[in-house]
C-alpha cells in the first residue's frame, strides 16, 4: 500500500510542453508512472514523446484531459505567473490530487488556491515548491529521482527535497511505502500532520520518518498530533540548528506561531511526543534501521 | 523583504492610510531641510529593522530645524542592536490621546490570513499576547473573501474599540488590507495606531513585510531593496544569483538544496566542537542544476571569504547525477585558476546519490592536491573541521 498515490492513478502534467515539464514527464514514465496526458492551450492536438517509445497527447484544458483520459492526478510545472490559474483549473476539473512543483509561487496565490480547493472539498494539493511524492515501484508524481529507493514499509514526509532524497537513499534497501515532499513555502496544501494521519492509517506503512526545518510551527503542531494520534514509531530530523536567526519578521508573526520556530524548539517538541530525533541525517537513518530490524 | 518604517509609511500614504507628514534623510543637513519643510515640532527616528531604538536614543523630539539637525547628527551612524543607522525619518510630531494595535498577516498554521487588534497598544505586543491574551483579538480573514467594511467592523469590535471609533478604525483596516493585497505583503502591522486629541485615527509606526515571490509583479518594489545593507560577499553572491548567507565560522559550505545545506551547517558545527569550536562560515545553496559555472561562482564567493580555512562541498545527486557534479567541481577549480584566483584552501567533497561512484572516480582521477573525497556526510564534516582547525 501507499498514501495519496498508487499504480492505479492516472496522471496528467500541466505545463508538459515546457522544458522542465517534458524532462520530468519522461523521468516519471521511466519510473513506471501512468502519464495519460498533458495540457497547453496553445499546443492542443500535439503529442509529447514520453522517452519510452510512446506519445502523450496534449489537450487545451484540464477538463478535456480528464474527460478524454480519466486523469485523477495533476503534476503542475506551470511557471509562477500562471500557477494559480492552473491549480484553480485542476480543482474545477475535479482532479483529486494536485502536485504543484513550481518554485516561487506568490504566497497570496498559494493562499488563494488552497482556500479554493478547501471550499471545493474534492482536491488535495501538495506543494507548491515541492519535489512531489513517490510510491516506489508504483508511481512517481513529481521530480523525486525514480530509482532512489525500492518499495517498502517506511513512510516519509519532509519539507526539504534534498533531505528527502538523502534519507530515502540511505534507507533504499529497506524501502518506502511513500515519500512525500510537502515543500517549505509558508502556505502548503498538505502538511506534516496530513501525511502522519495517512501513514498511520496505511496498512502498508510500519514506521514514519518526519523531516522538518526551522521556521513556522508545523513541527510543533505535528508533535502534538503524534502524541495524540500516532501509534506507529516515528523518527524525526530537524535541519537548521546553526542557521542564523531569520530576518526580523514583524512582531505579529512570532505571536501566531507561539514559538520562535527554532530547530531546538522543534526537536524538543518532537522528543516530548516520543519521537526519536537524529542529530544528523545518517543518525536518523540508523534510528529507523533499528526500528525496522526489530520488525 | 522587511521594509523600513519610512518605506512602510510611504506605502500606507499611497493607499490613503492616514499618516503624518514625514521625510527620510540620510544626512543631518537633509534632516534640517525636512524639518523646515514639515514645520513645527518634529520627531527624528532612526531607521533600523530592530526593536528597542527608543531606549537606545534613536527616537528624539526636535523643537526646531536646528535641533532636528543636531539629533540626526547624533543618531546617524549609531549602532542599535548591531544595526547601523544610515537614515532617519523626520516626522511631524503629533499629539497622542490613546494608542492601539492592528495588523493583518499570513497565518501559516490556518493557511489563511489573520487580523489582530487591540485597544491596548503602546506596549510590546508580544508581552500583551502573553500576559493578557484576551485583550488581543484574533480574527480569521479568508483568502478569497478578504476584508470588506463589515469584516473590518467585526475586527474593530473584537479588538475592543469603543463604538464611536469603530467606523474610523474599520475604514483604516480596509485600507491596510488593500495594502496587503495590492502590494503582496505577508504582514501589515500598525503599532501604534493612535487617536489624536482632535479625534482622528493615525498610523504612527508601521511594519510591512513583502512577499519575495511576488516581486515579478511589483517592479516598483525593486527600488525598496536599494537600502538594504549587507556583507560585501552577500552582495556579490546576489549579483551571481547565488543563495548565500555569510556566517561567522571558518568552514565554507557549498551544497544543493536548502534543507541539505542547513543540515550540513549543523553537522559541521557538531563535528567542529571536537576541534575547539570550528563553525560554518556560510550557507550556500547552489540548487539542483549545479553546473560547472554555478559551482565556480560558488567557490569564488566561499574562498573569497578571508575567514574560510577549509571548504566542504556536500552534494546529493538526485536529478543532477554525481558525475556531472564532479565534472563541475573539477572545471570550477580550473576556471578559478584560469581567472588567476586559484584556490589555496582544502576542499573536502562528499558526493552521494545518483551515480556517486562515477563522480568519485572523476574527482580521484583529477588528482588535485587540495581536493579530498570523503564518503559520508558525518565523516566529511569531521574532516573539514579538522582541516580548518589545523590551518589556524
Amino acid at each position: 500500500m501507499a498514501i495519496f498515490l498508487t499504480e492505479s492513478n492516472r496522471i496528467l502534467v500541466q505545463g508538459i510542453t515546457g522544458s522542465e515539464g517534458t524532462k520530468h514527464t519522461r523521468r516519471m514514465v521511466a519510473a513506471g508512472t501512468r502519464i495519460v496526458g498533458g495540457t497547453n492551450p496553445k499546443k492542443a492536438g500535439q503529442t509529447v514523446d514520453d522517452g519510452a517509445g510512446g506519445q502523450i497527447p496534449v489537450y487545451a484544458t484540464v477538463k478535456e484531459t480528464v474527460e478524454a483520459t480519466g486523469a485523477d492526478v495533476s503534476v503542475v510545472f506551470v511557471p509562477p505567473v500562471g500557477t494559480k490559474a492552473a491549480v484553480l483549473e485542476a480543482v474545477d476539473a475535479g482532479v483529486s490530487l494536485i502536485v504543484v512543483i513550481t518554485e516561487g509561487v506568490p504566497v497570496a496565490d498559494a493562499a488563494t488556491f488552497f482556500q479554493y480547493a478547501r471550499n471545493a472539498g474534492t482536491s488535495r494539493i501538495i506543494g507548491p515548491n515541492c519535489p512531489g511524492l513517490i510510491s516506489p515501484g508504483k508511481s512517481n508524481a513529481g521530480i523525486i529521482p525514480g530509482d532512489i529507493a525500492t518499495g517498502g514499509r517506511i513512510g516519509l514526509v519532509s519539507k526539504s527535497g534534498t533531505l528527502t532524497y538523502q534519507m530515502m537513499y540511505e534507507l533504499r534497501d529497506i524501502g518506502f511505502s511513500t515519500g512525500v515532499g510537502i515543500g517549505g513555502d509558508p502556505i502548503i496544501g498538505t502538511t506534516h500532520i496530513d501525511c502522519l494521519e495517512a501513514f498511520e492509517k496505511d496498512p502498508g506503512t510500519d514506521a514514519i520518518i518526519m523531516i522538518g526545518e526551522i521556521g513556522g510551527d508545523a513541527e510543533e503542531r505535528a508533535a502534538d498530533y503524534i502524541a495524540a494520534h500516532v501509534r506507529k514509531p516515528v523518527v524525526g530530523y530537524v535541519a537548521g540548528f546553526t542557521a542564523p536567526e531569520g530576518k526580523t519578521m514583524g512582531h505579529a508573526g512570532a505571536i501566531v506561531s507561539g514559538s520562535a520556530g527554532t530547530a531546538q524548539a522543534k526537536k524538543e517538541a518532537l522528543e516530548a511526543a516520543g519521537v526519536r530525533v537524529g542529530r544528523t541525517p545518517s543518525e536518523t537513518a540508523r534510528l529507523m534501521r533499528e526500528i525496522m530490524s526489530k520488525g | 523583504m522587511d521594509l523600513f518604517e519610512y518605506q512602510a509609511r510611504d506605502l500606507f500614504a499611497q493607499h490613503d492610510v492616514p499618516v503624518l507628514p514625514a521625510e527620510v534623510a540620510a544626512t543631518p543637513e537633509e534632516a534640517r531641510a525636512a524639518a523646515e519643510r514639515i514645520g513645527g515640532r518634529v520627531i527624528v527616528k532612526a531607521q533600523v529593522q530592530t526593536g528597542g531604538r527608543g531606549k537606545a536614543g534613536g527616537v528624539t523630539l526636535a523643537e526646531t530645524p536646528d535641533e532636528a539637525e543636531a539629533h540626526a547628527r547624533a543618531i546617524l551612524g549609531m549602532d542599535i542592536n548591531g544595526h547601523t543607522v544610515h537614515k532617519v525619518m523626520v516626522a511631524k510630531a503629533g499629539e497622542i490621546e490613546q494608542e492601539f494595535y492592528v495588523s493583518f498577516l499570513l497565518d501559516r498554521a490556518q493557511r489563511s490570513y489573520l487580523s489582530m487588534a487591540s485597544v491596548e497598544g503602546g506596549m510590546e505586543i508580544e508581552q500583551l499576547a502573553v500576559e493578557r491574551p484576551e485583550a488581543l483579538a484574533r480574527v480569521r480573514v479568508d483568502a478569497l473573501e478578504g476584508c470588506d467594511l463589515d469584516k473590518a467592523r467585526e475586527i474593530a469590535v473584537a479588538g475592543g474599540f469603543p463604538a464611536h471609533l469603530v467606523e474610523q478604525v474599520a475604514a483604516v483596516l480596509v485600507r491596510l488590507w488593500e495594502v496587503l493585497v495590492e502590494e503582496d505583503a505577508t504582514l501589515v502591522e500598525v503599532n501604534p495606531l493612535v487617536l489624536t486629541p482632535e479625534g482622528t485615527i493615525l498610523d504612527l509606526d508601521g511594519k510591512v513585510t513583502l512577499d519575495d515571490n511576488s516581486r515579478y509583479r511589483h517592479p516598483a518594489h525593486d527600488a525598496l531593496g536599494g537600502d538594504r545593507q549587507g556583507d560585501p560577499l552577500e552582495l556579490r553572491a546576489k549579483e551571481l544569483h547565488l543563495n548565500y548567507v555569510k556566517l561567522d565560522g571558518e568552514v565554507g559550505i557549498i551544497g544543493n538544496g536548502a534543507g541539505l545545506v542547513m543540515s550540513t551547517l549543523d553537522v559541521v558545527a557538531g563535528a567542529g566542537k571536537e576541534f575547539g569550536g570550528i563553525r560554518p562560515a556560510n550557507f550556500l545553496d547552489i540548487g539542483g542544476g549545479a553546473s560547472a559555472q554555478v559551482m565556480a561562482n560558488g567557490l569564488e564567493i566561499v574562498v573569497g571569504d578571508p575567514s574560510v580555512r577549509s571548504v566542504l562541498v556536500n552534494v546529493f545527486g538526485g536529478i543532477t547525477s554525481c558525475d556531472a557534479v564532479a565534472n563541475g567541481i573539477v572545471q570550477a577549480v580550473e576556471m578559478l585558476a584560469a581567472r588567476g584566483e586559484a584556490i589555496t584552501k582544502p576542499l573536502v567533497c562528499r558526493l552521494d546519490g545518483n551515480n556517486a561512484a562515477e563522480g568519485r572516480r572523476i574527482l580521484d582521477e583529477a588528482e588535485h592536491d587540495l581536493i579530498e573525497l570523503v564518503d559520508t556526510m558525518d565523516d566529511a564534516a569531521r574532516r573539514v573541521a579538522e582541516l580548518a582547525a589545523s590551518a589556524k
